[in-house]
């Protein structure tokens, strides 16, 4: 194997995957930098607020935050449990 | 006017040091008055790469408590008449640089006709490196090509932004410039290291000069020689070339491709 590599000169091109995950991360990091800590309060205070009108686990609320261009979007996601919706 | 330069990275042992001192070097050199200064309480190096540690009796600290006086701590530099070096204490903490007595001591330095003011930063994202880059103009971040060091250099940025002097007036914000250094062409080619242009693409700050993987670094560090100075070599010359960029000469790259050797230099060696 040592051989053929040698042989056909196959490199492994790392650079492309350092760039890769740098712009992710760092994007990511970004993030944080420009306000997105108040991701897990505001997460804790929805719960808060809809557990006083009906019964939701932690997992049913999902927050997230993306970027799309120069839009900074959130997405709040709530699923009430069956008993809510079939009355 | 004088202005202050800060050289920082975030991560440690990218060439901090070694860029400091050839780029106060290279002011002086160019025919300003330049002081250098080192912030890093504890653990100074800078003597060293300076080549001045024997004749270093009063440091930064000892300038910030009044103990000493400017004239007493700057130490003339061996091959400029124009650059002075301001070594910082080997046995007090971080602690000892407070914010006021940094101010007097760089408005101190301005009073002395000082050009400019290079502040070399300790490693790390705490209260040395925070003292180092608080009352800059320009700002010198030196990468590695390599994801931890990029990353660290994201995050300075970022503190650059938040905590310096100018960020918190709200004036004009202080000029950042990259800085790569230990770059290897050959590795670039293969596709084993990131390009210049990746890391200057991931953090979009413009690019002030390229300084190449180089023996002849620890030559100069171990001569106490700046690696400016070490003629004819590639060092050498990309560091006047990031030096005149940054008093405003279009200079292009060089050091940044690799060519590869031909018949006769492989078969006849050579470097």
């Amino acid at each position: 194997m040592a051989l053929l590599s040698f042989l056909f000169n196959t490199k492994t091109k790392s650079a492309s995957t350092a760039k890769e995950r740098l712009q992710i991360i760092i994007a990511r990091e970004r993030h944080g930098h420009s306000g997105a800590d108040f991701l897990p309060a505001l997460h804790k205070e929805l719960i808060a607020v809809i557990s006083k009108y009906t019964r939701v686990n932690a997992d049913d609320i999902k927050i997230s935050l993306d970027r799309q261009g120069n839009l900074e979007v959130l997405d709040v996601n709530v699923v009430l449990p069956d008993a809510v919706t079939a009355k | 006017m004088a202005k202050i330069i800060v050289v920082t990275s975030g991560k440690g042992g990218v060439g901090k040091t070694t860029s400091s001192a050839s780029i106060a070097s290279g002011l002086a050199l160019r025919g300003h008055k330049t002081a250098v200064v080192d912030f890093d309480v504890g653990l100074r190096n800078l003597d060293l790469i300076m080549g001045c540690e024997r004749r270093v009796v009063y440091d930064l600290v000892n300038v910030i408590n009044k103990e000493a006086s400017l004239n007493q701590a700057l130490i003339k530099d061996k091959h400029c008449d124009n650059l002075f070096v301001l070594p910082a204490s080997q046995t007090r903490d971080k602690n000892a640089l407070t914010e006021e007595g940094i101010e007097r001591v760089l408005k101190d330095l301005a009073a002395m006709d000082f050009e400019y003011i290079v502040c070399d930063s300790p490693a790390g994202i705490e209260h040395g490196a925070v003292m180092a880059l608080t009352f800059a103009d320009e700002a010198i971040v030196v990468t590695n090509p390599e994801v931890s060091s990029v990353r660290d250099s994201d995050r300075i940025l970022g503190i650059i932004q938040a905590k310096s002097r100018r960020a918190k007036d709200g004036g004009e914000p202080v000029k950042e410039h990259l800085l790569i250094t230990r770059y290897v062409p050959k590795r670039v080619d293969a596709g084993e290291m990131l390009s210049h242009t990746d890391v200057q693409e991931i953090l979009r700050i413009p690019l002030l000069g390229v300084i190449p993987e180089s023996e002849s670094v620890l030559h100069a560090s171990n001569q106490g020689n700046p690696a400016i100075h070490l003629e004819g070599s590639d060092v050498a010359q990309a560091y006047q070339d990031m030096v005149a960029r940054f008093l405003g000469e279009e200079v292009p790259m060089r050091y940044t491709t690799y060519e590869k050797p031909g018949l006769l230099k492989r078969i006849f060696g050579g470097k």
